[in-house]
């Protein structure tokens, strides 16, 4: 079977897997499934990292432990924790999807804590205690000055989350899970004559996901750089288009989109 | 809660299994942390070199690796390049090992692209000055390089490192995909073989948490030791 051929066969399938006459997979379910993992884990990981910089120490020291416990496993062990314990929990059968996406909830929150942990502590302390001065209490100060302000640097570091989050994913062939690399291993197994052609193809599927929302990343950081330097004019598209075409040439060093996790 | 019985895991066979296990694991990071931290370097100083080229191959290693998720470069290394080799090294790489040593080009590979963004970094965080103001004490390059300009990068580099080496050792739990025997492919194996799931898992997770927990400690130590300064400018 020629790569041409291949691609005449299997171009659909590797998109949405057995959908519409099974469940969904393949392409879209790698990108449905990073996107919902992270919009859950969000709100999660806000509450973790508020809870890192807690001044109650019954509330700090065990979101700690947990935050330091999920660091330090291999997502593989988390998914596996989900996969055989999930049931017990739950007391019904998990589907693999669900196994997935409580393993990355869970997951990304702790990562996440640690990005929003970082966007509080870099705040100038004048702004908690201008807070405190116009009479507001903790959790206001935390809900309408701190947290904005925080999320708002955070941005670049969401976007670069997402593109780790979609090579996370991945992972979920190991449950079986039908996610873009099952299907290419279920395509690799029906041609057998081409894994060359197979594997390169699904790390160029990743590639232009993860490559594009990193590009996105920059574009993002740049604009908020320039607007807390000229706060009246927001870039107009073609300057959007020319920072975006020359972040692949010129590399700024980012200060808090310093993914170091992607090792995923 | 069923009743815990870590007995069975603390012997004979499994125990073995286990133990071989973590072995294939350690050996898996130290070999790729060898080959990936000089490799990295090379790429580091590629991606700062004066010849336009060189910077652009070494920005495409960087970023055609990164955005590709590891369990597909693993992938890609155990069923596609031993077809793109030729017969008699594809016979004797079957012969041996081919899952562990799939497994250890993909991870070398990931880790070198991390590797050179973190001392790329480093090695920019030295203000030009210092090259000069080395210089005008009277040192020459060497000694510009050991005593101005490496302890400065050092400082600023090795904490980067040490958290990918944290990343390495929790990575290769992916080669299991591939069928390398380290830990969480034996955990698997235990689990089977026992039934007991929850003991088995909890001593997969303690010994990957215990070498994290080293890992982590090392970095905090070094930084206690060396802390970074603000460079002078």
């Amino acid at each position: 079977m020629s790569i041409a051929e291949m691609i005449d066969t299997y171009w659909l399938y590797v998109l949405v897997g057995q959908y519409p006459n099974g469940p969904l997979g393949g392409l879209a379910l790698t990108v449905v499934l990073a996107a919902l993992g992270l919009l859950l884990a969000l709100p999660l990981g806000v509450l973790l990292g508020v809870a890192r910089v807690s001044r109650r120490a019954w509330l700090r020291w065990p979101v700690t432990a947990l935050v330091y416990v999920v660091r330090g496993t291999p997502l593989l062990m988390v998914i596996f924790w989900a996969y055989f314990f999930l049931p017990a929990v739950t007391g019904h059968k998990t589907d693999q999807f669900n196994t997935m996406l409580a393993a990355l909830v869970i997951f990304d929150a702790a990562y996440l804590a640690e990005i929003v942990r970082a966007g509080l502590q870099s705040l100038p302390s004048g702004q908690r205690l201008a807070a405190e001065a116009l009479g507001m209490s903790r959790g206001q100060s935390l809900r309408l000055v701190l947290l904005p302000q925080a999320l708002r640097h955070m941005l670049p570091s969401l976007v670069n989350q997402f593109a780790s989050t979609i090579k996370e994913t991945s992972l979920g062939t190991i449950i079986g899970l039908s996610e873009l690399s099952f299907i290419a291993g279920q395509v690799n197994a029906q041609v057998l004559v081409q894994p060359v052609a197979v594997y390169g193809m699904l790390a160029g599927c990743y590639f232009v996901m993860c490559f594009g929302l990193s590009r996105l990343a920059h574009a993002v950081e740049r604009r908020s750089n320039r607007q807390r330097a000229t706060p009246v004019t927001a870039p107009s598209a073609v300057d959007r288009f020319y920072a975006f075409m020359r972040g692949g040439l010129r590399n700024p060093v980012s200060t808090l989109a310093r993914n170091t996790r992607t090792s995923q | 809660m069923p009743h815990l019985d870590f007995s069975v895991l603390l012997q004979g066979q499994f125990l073995d299994w286990l133990l071989a296990g973590v072995r294939l694991s350690l050996t898996l990071t130290v070999l790729a942390l060898v080959i990936a931290l000089p490799l990295g370097t090379l790429i580091a100083l590629a991606r700062l070199a004066p010849f336009p080229p060189l910077r652009a191959l070494a920005w495409t290693y960087v970023e055609a690796v990164r955005n590709v998720p590891l369990l597909a470069h693993m992938l890609f290394w155990y069923f596609a390049v031993p077809e793109l080799l030729p017969d008699g090294v594809k016979a004797w790489l079957y012969a041996g090992n081919v899952e562990a040593a799939a497994a250890l080009a993909a991870l070398v590979v990931y880790t070198a692209a991390f590797v050179a963004e973190d001392v790329r970094s480093g090695l920019r965080s030295v203000p030009p000055g210092q090259w000069e103001a080395a210089k005008s004490m009277g040192l020459r390059f060497a000694g510009s390089v050991r005593w101005v300009v490496l302890p400065q990068a050092l400082r600023a580099t090795v904490p980067p490192l040490i958290s990918q080496t944290l990343n390495l050792w929790k990575n290769t739990s992916i080669a299991t995909v591939v069928g390398a025997a380290e830990l969480m492919y034996q955990a698997q194996r235990v689990e089977s073989a026992t039934f007991r799931g929850f003991e088995t898992f909890a001593m997969a997770t303690a010994t990957y948490l215990g070498v994290s927990m080293l890992i982590t400690g090392a970095g905090v130590l070094y930084q206690r030791r060396y802390p970074v300064r603000p460079a002078g400018h």
